[in-house]
């Protein structure tokens, strides 16, 4: 029976998509000049998994490229080609080109063959290089060898990195001898070597521990009898005689003793685990098992759900909230004294209620390092292109974020990201003129502060120039004025079309489509500010609702009806006098605030109710903020603020013109949500 | 016309279909079981501004905001009145959920085929296109409704005119 494999097919471009990413994160941080062996690993292992899948779902060119790779990587690890900056070069461009194929077979995105052709010949052209390395390195060692075997003992407990061990074997049967060679083989480089006495000497290059070593030889031969030295170089020596140097002789044998009782240690250890397993064969095969099954724990401990089943459980948990809430509101009036276990059961409830409504809400949430992690390749590569020096740091990255929010968050955050490496840090010749590190640094942070999340994208470059834009503001007759406050200033480069060619090469330019950055932000709920010193660099500081589910709203009253306006859009309430009102023909009502004129909206009207009040004097006016426009809604009273669960309208219904979501209220009722903007936007 | 059956796939199964029986006025109207949720009383609804008269508003239906119509004022159909009596149909059409005000919900009828006739035109206040047929049952006679098709009809102003 033939299985569908295709319907498998959406898993693997998932894992190797998150494969892809992990690798590119490995290699960006890896250290080129002492690379930590566990990285390799886990750079090799990411390509790994993904030849595996794709020659599984039989996708021969992910299998080729990855192939090419994944041989280079493993003669890394093993140390046997040492890794240069040009190795992380092309193995993140191999991880564009994979990246490329396996968009191909999901989108049916155009493949670009050149390129996968010429990421192969490159790694293949890589490797061959290595291959000279390689050949000269076992001699160098055997010379490292017998000096270093003072250094002994103390790193032979020390697993997983590359090691070099010396292996005095006992008098043994040279077929025993061949056969213990061939399956020392199999855990890295050996070499052989007689001692005076006849005895066999072996140099084992391996990332395996002596425990394994210990316990392939047990099989063969008595493991008291052995003698295992970590001859690992730490500096490099010149080259001693080829053995023991008697100057060395009066340390051995102590050391020895040390060595012999962990190994007899070990040997025990081993022997028991050994005993399962017939073949040393068998035992490795054991390890590498265990290998994945680690690995497969830390995969293990999380889970992938489909978003819809988060969302239903965030509504039924929702829905639980509010009857919890109209629980509470019905036992406010039974007397504590006779219903007081009642009472203490439902405050039990009533914590465990919000409790778990956190709980729940927690699951939508991602860390920022979902979308940061992909800004350190851009940067490294953009830096590159324009020839900048840059530091690029992260701060945060565990700070959670709503997952419909993250999502949206990348576009903008590119779009500074990159502004700041193109437009914000100097060249290296400029900075240094200014007196500053050649290098720039850029930094993205992310923090929580009361309910919202803030992230700033600051650089250390030029920063923004005030006369610069101020002139351009006049240029494209939006009204400025000298006296203007920085912040002010520095909000005009959000104006729509603010941005031109010129001004991009002209001013420190950041003005490319930041409208569209602003207009996405505020979409999101949130705000951005500026901050920019002439010459320190500028901070761009965007704030965001931890949540799109859950809204803090303060709720008014219009006649009967209770309305929710979302509260980031208010500014404050105030009872106008009737001086303060002014109708303008043609214009509509006014209303003066300060010194401003506002356009007022009367809700009542807009909303076909029956009002309490008529006249604004009476009631209560809410000045509102969109997009630096201001407004003025006239309703009844204010009822109060409370934070309020989102629910979608056209699930059910349709759209309704000045109504952007409902909410259902503590007493199982539905408010309906004012959309303030779309009101606005009908003011022309 | 609608001569056949066109309800939930198969208009071949011989046992017949159930239907849920409900007056409005002095008619007695009949809807696929399966399309029926649930039946309620009567809550006052969340009003919708400048939304028509026969849109009551929306309520709250286990956290789901329903929008409640009133057949009986959409259809001009016996007195919309409001009391402990008024029942609510939760319908279930095209994956949405709506509310439909009756006057009274009578009992679940079974038809076969053969007891389902062609409805002739202006048999009652709803457009033909809307109706299965005419079913009896002894001496009743039920108006099959094609819950479907009117709850989706651009004419009940439910949906966005973009969704199908």
């Amino acid at each position: 029976m033939t299985v569908d494999m295709s319907q498998f097919y959406q898993v693997f471009f998932d894992e190797a998509a998150e494969l892809l990413a992990e690798k590119e994160r490995l290699l960006l941080d890896v250290d080129v000049a002492s690379p930590d062996p566990e990285d390799l690993d886990a750079i090799f292992r990411t390509a790994h998994s993904i030849k595996g899948g794709a020659a599984t779902f039989g996708f021969n060119d992910i299998t080729e490229v990855t192939h090419v790779l994944e041989s280079l990587l493993d003669r890394i690890r093993k140390g046997e080609i040492p890794l240069t900056a040009e190795h992380v070069d092309a193995f993140l461009a191999a991880k564009d080109v994979l990246e490329m194929l396996i968009n191909g077979h999901k989108n049916g995105a155009a493949v670009d063959r050149e390129a996968v052709e010429q990421i192969s010949k490159r790694l293949q052209a890589l490797s061959a290089l290595g291959a000279v390395h390689a050949a000269a390195s076992p001699v160098e060692s055997k010379a490292a060898s017998a000096v270093q075997e003072a250094h002994t003992g103390n790193a032979a407990s020390v697993p997983a990195n590359v090691q070099h061990y010396r292996i005095e074997l006992p008098e043994t049967p040279q077929r025993d001898v061949d056969a213990l060679a061939s399956e020392l083989g199999l855990l890295g480089h050996i070499t052989q070597s007689l001692l005076e006495d006849q005895r066999t000497v072996f140099v084992l290059i391996t990332e395996e521990s002596v425990d394994d070593i210990v316990a392939i030889c047990s099989f063969v031969l008595d493991a008291d009898a052995l003698k295992i030295t970590n001859i690992t170089p730490v500096i490099a020596a010149p080259s001693v005689s080829a053995n023991e140097d008697p100057g060395y002789g009066f340390f051995e044998p102590l050391l020895t003793e040390i060595q012999k009782k962990e190994v007899a240690d070990a040997a025990a250890e081993a022997a028991v685990q050994a005993a399962a397993h017939v073949e040393s064969t068998e035992r490795k095969q054991a390890r590498r098992d265990s290998d994945k099954a680690a690995a497969g724990n830390a995969e293990s401990s999380s889970i992938r759900v489909s978003i819809e089943k988060v969302d239903q459980l965030i509504n039924l948990v929702g829905e639980l909230v509010i009857t919890q809430a109209m629980i509470e509101q019905r036992i406010g009036n039974l007397d504590p004294m006779l219903h007081e276990g009642l009472l203490n059961s439902v405050g039990q409830l009533t914590r465990n209620t919000h409790d778990l409504q956190e709980a729940v809400m927690s699951i939508r949430m991602m860390p920022m390092d979902y979308v940061f992690s992909r800004f350190p390749r851009m940067v490294r590569d953009m830096a590159g292109k324009l020839g900048k020096k840059i530091d690029f740091v992260t701060q945060g990255a565990a700070t959670e974020l709503d997952k419909g929010l993250i999502e949206r968050i990348v576009d903008p955050l590119t779009h500074l990201v990159r502004n700041s490496v193109d437009h914000g840090i100097e060249l290296p010749e400029v900075r240094r003129a200014a007196g500053k590190s050649e290098a720039g640094r850029l930094t993205l942070a992310a923090s929580h502060q009361g309910g919202h999340i803030v992230i700033e994208v600051s650089d250390d470059g030029a920063g923004l120039n005030r006369d610069r834009i101020l002139a351009k503001a006049v240029q494209q007759g939006l009204t400025v004025s000298d006296n203007m406050p920085d912040e002010d200033v520095w909000q005009l480069i959000f104006a729509p079309g603010f941005s031109t060619a010129e001004v991009v090469t002209d001013i420190s330019g950041r003005g490319v489509g930041m409208d569209v950055v602003k207009r996405n932000i505020t979409a999101m709920g949130g705000t951005v500010e500026i901050r920019s010193a002439r010459g320190f660099g500028s901070t761009m500081r965007i704030s965001l609702p931890l949540t799109l589910a859950i809204l803090d709203g303060m709720s008014i009253k219009v006649g009967e009806e209770v309305y929710i306006v979302p509260l980031a859009y208010v500014i404050e309430s105030l009872q106008p006098e009737k001086t303060e009102l002014k109708e303008v023909a043609g214009q509509g009502r006014l209303i003066k605030v300060r010194d401003e004129y506002l356009p007022l909206i009367y809700l009542y009207e807009q909303f076909a109710i029956n009002p309490r009040y008529a006249d604004p004097s009476d009631g209560i006016v809410i000045i509102m903020g969109v997009d630096g426009k201001k407004a003025a809604i006239f309703v009844d009273s204010l009822v109060g603020q409370q934070q309020v669960v989102v629910k979608n309208l056209e699930s059910n219904f349709r759209k309704v013109p000045g109504i952007s979501g409902a909410t259902i209220l503590g007493d199982g009722g539905v408010s309906l949500i004012v959309d303030v903007s779309a009101l606005m936007r009908s003011l022309g | 016309m609608q001569n056949n059956m066109h309800m939930s796939g198969s208009s071949e199964d011989v046992t017949g279909h159930e239907f849920l029986a409900f007056t409005l006025g002095a008619e007695e109207y009949g809807i696929d079981i399966l399309k029926v949720q649930e039946i309620r009383g009567y809550e006052s609804p969340t009003r919708i501004a400048n939304a028509p008269e026969f849109i009551k508003g929306v309520m709250n239906l286990r956290g789901l905001i329903v929008p409640i119509v009133d057949m009986r004022i959409k259809f001009e159909l016996g007195e919309a009145n409001y009391d402990n009596l008024t029942v609510v149909i939760i319908l279930n059409v095209g994956g949405r959920v709506v509310g439909m005000v009756v006057d009274s919900v009578s009992d679940v009828i079974t038809l076969n085929p053969e007891q389902i006739k062609p409805a002739p035109a202006m048999t009652s206040a709803l457009d033909t296109n809307y109706l299965i047929g005419l079913g009896t049952v002894d001496q009743r006679m039920l108006i099959l409704v094609d819950i479907d098709k009117l709850m989706s009809s651009s004419e009940m102003g439910l949906t966005d005119e973009l969704v199908a």
